[in-house]
């Protein structure tokens, strides 16, 4: 949403599919909890601006990491950042505060939603408002935008979130982070705990932010069948590393992926390292 | 039968008597009352917003008193002094964010009180350096503070106010009006109440808890100083004066440490009753003095049954 200036569009990378350009590259981090665990191997992954963009993985894979590794959350849980290089619209970003982050419209959508439970609806979405500069006219145009997308929140404004529905607070935690006027929005398993239908009225809605506001999106779900609909493509995680990427719809019909991720074929879920044909992808010595 | 006479009628029996000493009672009552919850609010705050018990908040009172009147004492005009005042407690309170909270953070909660205890010794060091150890006068005529008292006559009795008593009560209740507007009004406010439910996610949304931390440390130092003003007309500055902030203790414990409705009604609740008690059952039946002690039992005795506190913050729970 914020005009790039020509310079610094200049210096942007280019990412998975070529003459795209991108707004957010990783590059090959590690991540260690408390000084010793290593959880983040070595990940890498691009995001075109505009694209929707899914990590795909089993419990424990590390995609909650690798998002709070973007978006420097990681430092109140005791993790950190050893290796690697984090840049967003072309600047390196590792040493930002996630509140300087988001003034530069990288935004998270937690795990578990996370609303302000004793705040109302409203006061959720206005504390998503919190680093903006630009006045209480453009945030209230902005508040009505969200109730366009959401109209249950404009029904439940006056509620304590804490007391609305597992929708209506995942609906409001994306909500809150647009208030943000993001360029880029870390959504966290939008589809924990939702019923089907919920879940694809969700992502219908990051759809048409997508589409509408130009927000570009960076998912960790393990719904892979629903992200590889939406998304355009997707990284799939396994113990820390990237074992395999590629556009939504190759995935989709990727043997492996059809074997472990999306319920078809026999024996259930195994890993990637069992399979003959499979090959690890080094992506960033490539 | 005597005693329970003495416990269970004849108090009552003496309030309905003399129906203006009971006001009068009330009214003492209600002073310290505002006082408290004003003080509990600044321990609330903090509490919410950085996970600390802030042993210092007493100690803060008596900084700011002594630096007041230290100021005017070097020769600045009264309310020069009060401005300047509000400048060192907020030079206070970026100095704890950057020294004690900041490098601390995510440390446990026993870490965080042990580092606002030694901002407690450091800030009755550095006061006594600075400003001298022996007791100070307020400046209470300076400031324009009213000294006279006021003669109620209802019920064909009367009641004296003291003037010094009213300044404080209105003091503190447009101070505490003022916070409640700010909390529910204002973006910042509205942040402090956030980080207070979910540290994590106000840090998603990108609220600096730096800036809030500078915020509520400069809160609680203005609640210190309006404290130490209307306190220290009243009983002199010295450093015995810390001990109104440790009547916010039971306060705490009655209204939750999470609670701003509970730091309130639990402050004028316990100014309240301990007068009350003092009057009609500490003086006649146990020789007095029963203020020292008498809040305190009280919170235990209601924490037996209710441990969150009389107006914990409902824990929401759904799954
Ligand atoms: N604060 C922490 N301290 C130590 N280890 C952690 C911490 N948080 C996560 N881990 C470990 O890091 C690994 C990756 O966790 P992460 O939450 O990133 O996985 P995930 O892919 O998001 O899983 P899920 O789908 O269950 O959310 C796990 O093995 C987990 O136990
Ligand atoms: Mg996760």
């Amino acid at each position: 949403m914020v005009v790039q200036t020509a310079a610094r569009q200049a210096d942007v990378g280019t990412s998975n599919v070529p003459g795209e350009e991108t707004i957010l590259s990783v590059n090959n981090i590690e991540v260690i909890y408390d000084h010793v665990v290593l959880v983040l191997k070595g990940v890498s992954l691009t995001v075109p601006r505009g694209g929707i963009v899914a990590l795909l993985g089993a419990n424990g894979a590390g995609k909650t990491t690798t998002l709070k590794a973007i978006s420097n959350l990681l430092q109140a849980e005791r993790g950190e950042v050893t290796k690697g290089t984090i840049e967003f619209n072309g600047d390196k970003v590792q040493a930002l505060s996630s509140n300087a982050l988001v003034q530069l419209g990288c935004i998270q959508v937690m795990e578990g939603r996370h609303c302000f439970e004793h705040l109302s609806i409203e006061d959720n979405l206005m504390s998503g408002a919190y680093t903006r500069k630009d006045g209480a006219a453009a945030i209230r145009r902005d508040l009505e935008m969200v109730y366009e997308y959401f109209p249950r929140l404009r029904e439940r404004r006056r509620s304590q979130a804490g007391y609305t529905s597992g929708g209506e607070q995942q609906m409001c935690a994306v909500g809150r982070a647009l208030m943000s006027r993001p360029e880029m929005i870390l959504l966290d398993e939008p589809s924990m705990g939702l019923a089907p239908q919920l879940v694809e009225e969700i992502f219908e809605i990051v759809k048409k932010l997508n589409e509408q506001e130009g927000v570009s999106f960076l998912l960790a779900e393990q719904n892979t069948n629903v992200a590889l609909r939406y998304a355009t493509y997707g990284y799939i995680m396994e113990a820390g590393r990237i074992v395999l990427d590629g556009a939504a719809d190759e995935l989709r019909e990727n043997e492996d992926v059809k074997e472990f991720y999306l319920g078809v074929g026999g024996e259930g879920r195994k890993s990637f390292k069992n399979v003959k044909h499979y090959k690890r992808r080094k992506r960033w010595l490539a | 039968m005597d005693a329970l006479y003495l416990m269970f009628v004849d108090p009552f029996v003496q309030m309905a008597d003399a129906p203006d000493f009971f006001l009068q009672v009330l009214w003492e009552g209600l002073v310290s009352g505002v006082l408290y919850a004003l003080i509990a609010l600044g321990f609330v705050l903090i509490f919410k917003s950085s996970r600390i018990f802030n042993f210092a908040q007493g100690i803060m009172v008596v900084f700011a008193a002594l630096t007041l009147v230290g100021l005017y004492e070097m020769g600045l005009p009264a309310w020069v002094s009060v401005g300047v005042t509000l400048l060192v407690m907020y030079g206070l309170a970026m100095c704890v964010e950057r020294v004690v909270l900041r490098p601390l953070v995510g440390q446990p909660d026993i870490i965080l009180f042990m580092a606002s205890i030694g901002v407690t010794m450091f800030l009755i060091g550095f006061g006594e350096f600075v400003f001298g150890g022996e007791n100070k006068v307020m400046i209470t005529e300076a400031l324009g503070i009213p000294t006279g008292a006021i003669e109620l006559n209802p019920f064909d009795g009367f009641v004296l106010i003291e003037e010094k008593d009213l300044t404080a009560v209105i003091m503190a209740v447009l101070l505490v009006l003022g916070l409640l507007l700010f909390l529910n009004k204002t973006a910042m406010g509205r942040a402090i109440r956030a980080l207070g439910d979910d540290p994590q996610a106000a840090l998603s949304v990108g609220i600096s808890l730096s800036q809030i931390w500078v915020l509520v440390w400069f809160i609680a130092g203005v609640i210190a100083l309006a404290t130490g003003i209307v306190w220290g007309a009243r009983a002199g500055v010295s450093f015995a004066l810390e001990v109104i902030a440790y009547k916010a203790l039971p306060v705490l414990m009655l209204g939750g440490l999470e609670s701003v409705a509970g730091a309130i009604i639990g402050g004028i609740a316990i100014g309240l009753l301990e007068k009350i008690f003092e009057i009609y059952w500490g003086q006649p039946l146990l020789g007095g003095n029963t203020e020292t002690w008498f809040a305190f039992i009280l919170a235990l005795v209601v924490l037996l049954f209710r441990p969150q506190g009389l107006f914990g913050e409902r824990i929401i729970e759904r799954v």
